[in-house]
């Protein structure tokens, strides 16, 4: 598929990051090793559900905070942050 | 100028396509709004390795007028005949003469000590991340908990390359015997159970096997295993963990839809008990995607008018309701699967709050108020499913536990929005415009 084959490049936490086009921006954060986010307690913690519903995988994408990045796909550019 | 749909839909998987689809027939002006970049839902995603089936259907929605709002979500309803929605930080009220929901099913999680490790997910998660770009080629996976849904991801991990270390089934092999009685009358999901024995060939099967505890310095490292009353341990890279599917019904309770035995109750025609309203799908039972066709079907007709064509359809969906209940049936949850978190294991993830903190409350509410389960952002959804079986709570699922918005929301959304105005395409952001919205007008 030539909509597959095109790769793009995003920054998660102004760390480099070269994907497939229609990644999402969770398989992103995963391929850097970095936990999605950091619970109340300090826990490491990735993406559970996959889905948009258990708000594990929230990240700042683009300067706008608490979106669920299992649910978005990666773009050129874009500007990703875990907490 | 204002939008209004004659008929809306809610939710872009299997259901809600054949809803718009069907619904689009007649002429009427019909939207069809969802929460993820493309329509598919859950089981359509990812147009590369989709079958026949589901490039057939997402053929046919192409061909509609319908007006497709991919990647907004549906959070509450100001008043009669208004659902309100979000996408990034722009905000709209959606008018409907009709409303079908198809919001789908979630997994159910049971907290064990370790679930909340990284790369511990749910069976249909991690596949959701395979279709999404995860590369899963020569990973070592364990899957466990309950259903079909379990083949059917080691199956397609497995065609991508992924060494599936087991497949752990909760349910005991004598509850499997009914079920596969009842695959024998049904040629075709005989074919599919086949299709899975075969790819997911040379991983070890388990039945009354369970993980009881996942270990790993910041990330899954291994998972201990556990077969009458015998645990092991086994070194994986990702455990795909789903103890069946919970309805998601919180839509249907805000806008009044009766519940009964935790599902959305429907007449043949899939009319809720509010008027205006059908649901279809997954939230009136879990019957997987044929059923959910049907009801699709049956709910874009009604809601059309078409009624003698829906009442055909309605005759087909009652026979497949047999299939669902040898399914409910061989997956019911083992009594064992309690024991599974200890004290210390955290049941609330959002509020990090443990099994002994929850244990002494007596309900739901009254723990939500002692120990802030469930009041995160994912709003319990994840925890109440978990504290429904563990505790017997009837907990986010119960019509008092529902309140506006339904997902967090920003706080300049709940003030007065724009209404949806048309032409534009600014409501279906592609896939990569997230970063483009912010100029959008």
């Amino acid at each position: 598929m030539p909509e597959q084959a095109r790769s793009l490049v995003l920054k998660v936490n102004g760390v480099p990051v070269t994907v497939a086009s229609g990644t999402t921006v969770a398989v992103a954060i995963l391929m850097t090793g970095a936990p999605t986010r950091r619970s109340v307690t300090g826990e490491p913690r990735g993406p559970l559900c996959g889905m948009g519903i258990c708000f594990e995988c929230r990240a700042t994408i683009d300067g706008i905070p608490h979106l669920r990045a299992c649910q978005i796909n990666c773009a050129q550019g874009m500007e990703v942050l875990t907490s | 100028m204002s939008e209004h749909f004659d008929i809306l839909v809610v939710g872009a998987g299997p259901a809600g396509i054949a809803a718009a689809v069907s619904a689009s027939a007649s002429g009427k002006r019909v939207g069809l709004v969802d929460d993820n970049p493309a329509p598919g839902g859950q089981i359509w995603r990812s147009g590369a390795s989709l079958g026949a089936g589901a490039r057939k259907w997402l053929a046919r929605l192409d061909a509609t007028p319908a007006l497709r709002l991919q990647g907004w979500r549906v959070f509450g309803h100001p008043e009669h005949g208004t659902l309100r929605a979000e996408c990034n930080q722009d905000c709209r009220d959606l008018r409907f003469g009709q409303l079908i929901l198809a919001t789908g099913a979630r997994e159910r999680f049971l907290p064990f000590p370790g679930w909340t490790l990284p790369n511990v997910m749910g069976a249909g998660a991690l596949d959701a991340m395979v279709r999404g770009g995860l590369h899963i080629a020569g990973k070592r996976v364990v899957v466990a908990g309950t259903g079909p849904l379990l083949l059917a991801v080691a199956a397609h991990l497995s065609r991508r390359g992924a060494k599936i270390v087991a497949i752990c089934e909760q349910a005991r092999l004598r509850r499997f015997v009914p079920f596969a009685a009842h695959l024998l009358k049904e040629p075709a999901k005989l074919l599919q159970a086949a299709a899975y024995s075969v790819a997911t060939r040379g991983s070890r099967f388990y039945t009354g096997c369970w993980p009881v505890a996942a270990t790993g310095n910041e990330k899954l490292e291994s998972v201990t295993l556990q077969r009458d009353g015998k645990s092991w341990d086994v070194g994986c890279d990702y455990l795909a963990c789903g103890f069946h599917l919970v309805p998601n019904l919180e839509l249907a309770v805000l806008l009044g839809c009766r519940i009964e035995d935790g599902f959305v109750a429907t007449d043949d025609l899939q009319r809720t008990s509010s008027a205006h309203v059908f649901c279809a799908g997954e939230p009136t039972v879990i019957g997987g995607v044929d059923l959910a066709l049907l009801e699709g079907q049956i709910a874009g007709l009604a809601a059309a008018g078409s009624k003698a064509e829906a009442k055909k359809l309605a005759q087909r969906r009652r026979r497949h309701l047999g299939f669902v209940r040898a399914l409910k049936d061989a997956s019911a949850l083992d009594p064992q699967l309690r024991k599974l978190a200890t004290e210390a294991t955290l049941v609330c993830r959002c509020e990090d709050v443990s099994f002994s903190a929850l244990r002494e409350h007596a309900c739901w509410r009254d723990a939500k108020l002692q120990t802030r389960c469930g009041m995160g952002p994912c709003q319990g959804r994840i925890c109440g499913a978990a504290t429904e079986f563990l505790f017997g709570w009837s907990s986010a699922l119960a019509e008092s536990n529902v309140r506006p918005p339904v997902f967090p929301a920003m706080v300049s959304s709940l003030g007065i929005p724009h209404e949806y105005t048309s032409p534009d395409d600014s409501l279906t952001p592609a896939a990569n415009s997230i970063g483009n919205t912010k100029e959008t007008p």
